[in-house]
């Protein structure tokens, strides 16, 4: 795991310190692929990766399905246990068993907003409801007039306008939209300083999508940090100061997100950019590499080398032996391949 | 120019709810002909989906169809018997659907499926099928030993290559797909462009693409009709409309999208909510998200019409001309 290492300390330089931070050092994540007793099968979602979010920043996680970003959110939220590495809540491990965290402490501060807001609320309760909840958990001292009033505030804080009519209101009379709002408004309720977004704004039609992102970009005015989970690299870029490309459960590229998506260093992010429609571009304008389309592999603990070798043009021996190092190509832009070397 | 393969004539379609009719699909005429690819776009609920289902007459209850006709080589769908239906439904015009995991059969091999829909169609013995199936599947890149998988054994892409195979093996003259790469990674959507183009230019279909990405639909589409709560908003020639869109809600959905090359600009979209349409307003229906919005549109509606500055392109708004310059 020495590669790892030096993955950590290159992302570690590049931070400055703050204080409000959350951070992901040399996680790595296996699941089990079968219930064996003996040999038991794993496979590793997530290897290796580090990364931090400050306060008042997003950054993006971008990848195909199946690349270990979601994981690695929902690791942040204590929802899978890390197989090792450690991720940190203003320098405290929060899966410290010495000195345990509580789970609404982790909640208060972190808070996640997911996908589908069909699923995410309860169909029989009202918005206010779905509000109240966090509220009276995590800000106790709020009640009576102070705990409507100060629901009504989170509302209006998102663009759910008149707010009194739509607490009153039950998830299905809202646009899909509006519910994405309301789960919005929940996660910052709390008083949470990160939000993790994992999609938020693929389910939504493409119109309402904008508002949303919009909306996101306004909260990191006010100093909340997003873990933006996406596959669509352009709503990275216009959402994140920075961008992580994941593959197979490995950071490839990461750094500062107009580097990362104007100059692509990584054959896997020049793939993934060249796949992106764009108007005004033709169609058979260029020829792509036919092995580009070529199976994701399925990475096991002892798996070796760079996971992206048999999709690549630029494949070296090299690349199928062993992971190749972080190179540093501006002053927040890393990369890990050999043709960068 | 030849006559169209499909003309659609002020189609409408109803949706029957309890607080009375939503017209999902208002007064639309389209044509495609041979070996055209059409586009049409809009938000979720704007009608596009329920106008390629009425095409294949696959609408059912609560959806009626309470006017117009729509014309394949001169015959109406909507007039056809079953028999006649059964004949023109994938021979004529097959369909691509979203979810490819819904459109497939979980319990039957691929196999089966591909032969299947040979059988239905054509006096053909067991091992003709066979061959056929196979020859097709190998035509979407998909191995033909791959025959007696399940589904589920499938990733996503796989399965929407099975559904094309499926659609393409009666050689139709016209393929509707309704958003056919939107549950897929943006490379294996790529992939998967690439290679219908290949097959469109070998057999010589039509194409009607239904999607709300416009990037995507630059790129591969010769016209593009842009739909607002059931009306066709926008009908022009890809290039032109993509360069110089005439209508306020066209100019809306092409500034939605974030770009990965060019300046990086706070963007504001379209604001407001799409229309409902149980309560339509009179006028333009677009004129609540509408920035150009003033007295005869909330009065009346806009014809669909020509616009002065090109001869192909038909815009329904009364500023047409003037938002242009905006």
């Amino acid at each position: 795991m020495n590669q790892s290492v030096n993955l950590g300390e290159a992302a570690m330089s590049a931070t400055e310190s703050r204080t409000d931070i959350l951070q992901v050092e040399d996680l790595v994540i296996d699941f089990a692929l079968d219930n064996a007793l003996f040999n038991r099968q794993f496979m590793r979602a997530v290897n290796g990766v580090s990364f931090d979010i400050r306060a008042g920043e997003a950054l993006a996680i971008v990848g195909e399905s199946g690349s270990g970003k979601s994981t690695c959110a929902r690791a942040l939220t204590r929802l899978y246990p890390p197989t090792a590495g450690k991720l940190k809540l203003n320098g405290k491990d929060i899966n410290d068993t010495a000195e345990p965290m509580s789970q609404s402490e982790l909640a208060k501060q972190v808070q996640m907003i997911f996908q589908d807001p069909f699923g995410s609320l309860n169909p029989v309760h009202t918005i206010r409801h779905h509000l109240y909840r966090p509220i009276k958990i995590h800000l106790p001292h709020l009640k009576g007039d102070a705990l409507e009033t100060y629901m009504l505030e989170m509302l209006e804080k998102v663009g759910l306008t008149p707010a009194k009519q739509t607490a009153d209101k039950y998830p299905h009379e809202l646009s899909g939209g509006q519910r994405q709002r309301v789960a919005i408004a929940r996660a910052v309720a709390t008083g949470a300083k990160f939000i993790l977004a994992d999609e938020p704004i693929s389910m939504l039609d493409v119109s309402i999508r904008l508002g949303i992102l919009n909306l996101m970009a306004d909260m990191k005015e006010e100093g909340i940090g997003f873990l933006y989970i996406t596959h669509d690299i352009a709503t990275a870029r216009y959402f994140a100061e920075r961008t992580a490309v994941m593959y197979v459960g490995h950071m490839v590229e990461w750094g500062e997100s107009d580097s990362v998506t104007q100059k692509p260093r990584h054959p896997y992010t020049q793939l993934l950019l060249s796949a992106v429609p764009e108007v005004g571009r033709k169609r058979g304008s260029e020829k792509r590499d036919p092995k580009s389309g070529g199976q994701i592999p399925l990475w096991k603990p002892d798996s070796k080398g760079c996971p992206f070798v048999s999709r690549c043009p630029k494949a070296i021996g090299r690349c199928s032996v062993e992971m190749p190092d972080v190179t540093q190509v501006a002053p927040d832009h890393f990369v890990r391949c050999f043709e960068v070397n | 120019m030849s006559e169209p393969l499909l003309k659609i004539r002020n189609l409408c379609v109803d949706y029957v709810t309890e607080s009375g009719n939503a017209r999902a699909v208002n007064n639309v005429s389209l044509d495609i002909f041979p070996g055209e690819t059409v586009g049409l776009a809009g938000e979720s609920g704007c009608g596009k989906s329920t106008l390629a289902f009425a095409i294949a007459n696959l609408h059912s209850a609560p959806a009626l169809i309470t006017g117009g006709e729509i014309l394949f080589e001169g015959q109406d769908v909507l007039k056809m018997s079953d028999e006649e239906l059964r004949g023109f439904r994938w021979a004529k015009a097959s369909m691509v659907f979203q979810s490819a995991m819904n459109a497939l059969n979980p319990v039957i091999t691929i196999g089966e499926q591909l032969v299947d829909v040979v059988l239905a169609h054509e006096e053909v013995s067991l091992e003709q099928a066979k061959k056929r199936a196979m020859e097709n599947l190998e035509l979407v890149g998909i191995h033909p030993s791959r025959m007696n998988s399940y589904p589920h054994q499938l990733s996503g892409g796989m399965r929407q290559r099975v559904v094309i195979a499926i659609a393409l093996i009666l050689r139709p003259k016209l393929i509707i797909m309704d958003e056919p790469t939107t549950a897929l990674d943006v490379v294996v959507e790529r992939d998967i462009m690439d290679q219908l183009y290949e097959l469109k230019e070998e057999f010589g279909f039509a194409i009607l693409f239904i999607s709300h990405d416009l990037g995507l639909m630059g790129e591969i589409t010769d016209r593009i009709g842009v739909m607002y709560a059931g009306k066709m908003v926008e009908l022009g020639a890809t290039d032109e409309l993509m360069s110089d869109p005439k209508h306020p809600y066209t100019r809306g959905l092409l500034k939605s999208f974030p770009t990965i090359f060019g300046p990086k600009e706070r963007l504001e979209g379209i604001p407001g909510n799409p229309l409902n349409l149980l309560d339509v307003p009179d006028g333009c229906y677009f004129q609540a998200r509408c920035s150009l919005c003033s007295e005869i549109c909330v009065s009346k509606m806009p014809d669909l019409i020509q616009v002065e500055s090109s001869s192909k392109r038909l815009v329904s708004c009364h500023f047409a001309e003037a938002g242009a310059a905006e």
